[in-house]
């Protein structure tokens, strides 16, 4: 229990269906702070307070569990490293696949419970082979089946998500008042819990510090300078600072970044366009497909809110190869590429590399 | 069922002091009032002034009503190193991390904002702090001192200092000493004239009277610094309208547990002594403070590889009210300072389990307790290994 609406219906529907339900905060902080600033969700006192009090609402016992050691080093040092490493990592989503389902679902089960319920909205079925699948969420626009598609088949077995199947958050806010819930309008939280501001490149680069280095095309050209290269995103174009602007006029953009070389690299717009991702840590969420190995139709997520284009996949040589039907845009290594058949989320893998849709000899840098 | 053995961080409260405490929250006035209500309750507060003065051997006006144990601290650690440094710089504040964060807390605000210099004093494995190196401290750098602050008795191990052989040590170098004795009131016997103190902090919620009353005993002698400013009400240490009812109750409290010291002393042990022997039975479990001299009341154990938030838990859900000897803010069992104080490791400081008891435990329920804990240290092994 965060602390927000979610997670408290969630319990309150738990409750409601029979359930023998104890309320858990995870203290993701060893240095939690008192009040809730901006749009953190969770890791304030009073976060931990307002859920607390929906506990005793509900009539269950609660207490607060302490994975800061083990958040740290799963999903802070890793978002850190990844970041180093010239990727863009989602921490929510390692944190439901190191922490939520994995930590907290181990001692959990070892302490006798049979569950982790929490408050997202995704919904688990039977399929036709009797085996668990999980599912978008009816509520559309706050389906969160994307990141929740690194569990695999054992977690499925012990995942429960009473509001996966709602209509809309509104239902749920309304729901919450109905209930007397206190935390019915508690506003909605986007950004990453850790990083107090809100503002990723500030953090980066207060944790790793100036590391001075080239702005290049593709061509290798030197454009400008930079003070780190994690303070830079595929697809980013604000904040780029090159005096000279390309030969065509046109905007550039962040393509690639190159840890060994501590480059970043920009270019035009049409060069971000992406055909091809491929990870080797790739898992699947339920049953697995027939023939991994042969090519299938499926559609593919890379971001938590958008659209999935319809792609085929196979696994070639110890990689999840998916091939896109239609370009993407700015698609950066770290990120997780969800695939789908239907509403059935049917895997997922880190991308470690992309094939651009435009190669370079095609369309250099500048021509036009 | 539910079954509480947490009386050290707070002992249910006394029938006829609650029945005595709504008989004073009905009585109106302000006892700083000049009219015949206000001179009602004024009677009321300086009867436990008298009572309070009684219980812990004391002069009446050395009695200081305070909201409890960490005002106290504060106002007994601030105010005298304000004091102590206003005709002499004396910067230097001698304690031990085994304090309580009423005490710890004061001290490293003053070094933060105050260039206080702290030496924290070494503790033995025991828990026992070593007066050899006090005295050397005193012997090296008297003149400097502002002023001693060490625990009568420990809150979570229930270890005991030698109070007077500190303030013996103390006088020869005229350096004042405060003592917590928030845990040690009511439970081992407690001479604030006898002991030298200079000043001593205690609270009422600890031997049954409602939480929010406490004091701090200070030497007639003694001028310190006040730290809240308004009507100079107790001395013009502690400004605000007085508590009377809450002063009653605590008084009233107080003077029950300290003419019960023997009969408590030998209820406690004897339960204690049988949790003890339970306990010594679980594999991987360790009496924290070996043969220290300790309060009567009070186990407090380690258990090799659980986390002592597991094992709450699982106690917790049988109905077993217990602790882990210090809690944080947002609820999570933080590793002792006590213990890591003490030499102990994280895994350790993080592996505690504290048991205090008063005169209303039953063996019936040591007994039950005990059976429970086995099991649950064996679950919580099992949770804590994943």
């Amino acid at each position: 229990m965060s602390g927000g609406v979610d997670s408290a219906v969630a319990a309150a529907r738990a409750v409601e269906a029979g359930h023998e339900v104890v309320g858990v905060h995870l203290a993701l902080s060893r240095m939690p702070g008192t009040l809730r600033t901006g749009s953190r969700g969770c890791c304030t006192i009073e976060d931990s307070m307002d859920a607390q009090r929906v506990a005793h609402k509900l009539g269950i016992p609660y207490y607060v569990w302490d994975f800061s050691e083990k958040f740290k080093s799963d999903v802070v040092d890793d978002f850190m490293a990844e970041y180093t490493a010239g990727r863009t990592p989602n921490p929510c989503m390692r944190c439901n696949e190191r922490i939520k389902f994995a930590a907290l679902l181990e001692r959990a089960l070892a302490l006798g419970f049979d569950a982790v319920c929490t408050g997202h909205y995704a919904t688990v079925l039977k399929g036709n082979d009797g085996s668990l699948e999980l599912h978008r969420s009816n509520a559309y626009a706050k389906d969160q089946s994307y990141v929740l598609g690194v569990l695999t088949s054992a977690e499925l077995e012990h995942a429960y998500f009473p509001i996966g199947a709602s209509a809309s958050k509104d239902d749920i806010r309304a729901e919450a008042a109905a209930r007397g819930l206190t935390v019915a309008n508690k506003r909605d939280s986007y950004d990453i819990c850790f990083i107090p501001e809100g503002d990723t490149r500030d953090w980066l680069n207060e944790k790793l510090g100036a590391k001075p280095g080239n702005i290049v095309d593709r061509d290798g050209s030197v454009l400008g300078e930079h003070t780190g290269a994690h303070g830079y995103t595929v697809g980013q174009r604000k904040g780029l600072n090159l005096g000279r602007p390309a030969a065509d006029g046109k905007p550039r953009f962040v393509l690639e970044i190159r840890p060994k070389t501590n480059e970043v690299v920009v270019g035009p717009h049409d060069a971000l366009a992406v055909i091809e991702l491929a990870g080797s840590r790739f898992t699947w969420c339920g049953s697995s497909p027939a023939s991994p190995h042969e090519w299938f139709e499926a559609e593919v997520q890379v971001r938590a809110h958008a659209d999935p284009v319809a792609c085929t996949a196979a696994v070639v040589e110890g990689e999840l190869v998916i091939r896109l039907n239609e370009s993407l845009l700015g698609v950066a290594p770290g990120q997780t590429a969800v695939l789908y058949v239907g509403t059935r989320v049917l895997g997922q893998t880190t991308i470690d590399r992309t094939e651009s849709a435009v190669p370079l000899e095609v369309a250099p840098a500048g021509a036009q | 069922m539910s079954i509480y053995l947490d009386y050290a961080a707070t002992a249910p409260i006394r029938e006829d002091v609650l029945a005595s405490y709504l008989q004073s929250l009905r009585v109106v006035g302000n006892p700083s009032s000049i009219h015949g209500d206000g001179r009602g309750t004024r009677m009321l507060l300086e009867d436990a002034r008298d009572s309070i003065a009684s219980a812990v051997h004391c002069d009446r006006n050395e009695v200081i009503f305070t909201s409890g144990g960490t005002e106290s601290d504060n106002l007994a650690i601030k105010g005298l190193y304000w004091q102590r440094n206003q005709d002499a710089r004396r910067p230097l504040v001698v304690s031990a991390y085994t304090e309580h964060h009423g005490v710890i807390d004061p001290i490293e605000w003053l070094e933060k904002n105050e260039a206080a210099e702290v030496i924290w004093l070494p503790v033995s494995e025991s828990g026992v702090i070593d007066l050899d190196a006090l005295a050397e401290v005193l012997r090296a750098r008297g003149p400097e001192i502002a002023l001693i602050s060490l625990m009568w008795t420990n809150n979570e191990t229930g270890v005991i200092t030698d109070i007077n052989k500190v303030c013996e040590l103390a006088a020869g170098f005229g350096v004042p000493v405060h003592s917590d004795a928030v845990a040690a009131l009511g439970h081992v016997p407690v001479d604030f004239a006898g002991s030298g103190l200079t000043a001593m902090s205690i609270t009422g919620h600890k031997v049954g009277s409602p939480i929010g009353s406490g004091a701090l005993i200070l030497s007639r002698s003694s001028k310190i610094e006040s730290l809240i400013h308004g009507g100079g009400q107790e001395r013009g240490l502690r400004s605000g309208t007085m508590n009377y009812a809450g002063a009653t109750a605590f008084a009233r409290a107080a003077v029950q547990a300290v003419s019960e010291l023997e009969a408590f002393a030998s209820h406690t042990s004897v339960l204690i002594a049988g949790l003890k022997a339970a306990v010594a039975e679980i594999e991987g479990s360790r009496f924290s403070v070996g043969s220290a001299h300790c309060m009567p009341q009070t186990a407090h154990f380690t258990f090799d590889g659980l986390r002592s938030d597991t094992l709450l838990y699982l106690l917790d859900e049988q109905g077993f009210a217990v602790s882990a000897g210090s809690a944080c803010q947002a609820g999570v069992a933080r590793p002792s300072h006590v213990l890591i104080a003490m030499g102990r490791s994280q895994a350790e400081a993080s592996a505690c389990l504290r048991v205090t008891i008063g005169l209303g435990t039953t063996a019936a329920e040591i007994d039950a307790f005990a059976r429970a804990l086995g099991p649950a240290v064996e679950r919580a092994r099992a949770a804590s290994a994943v």
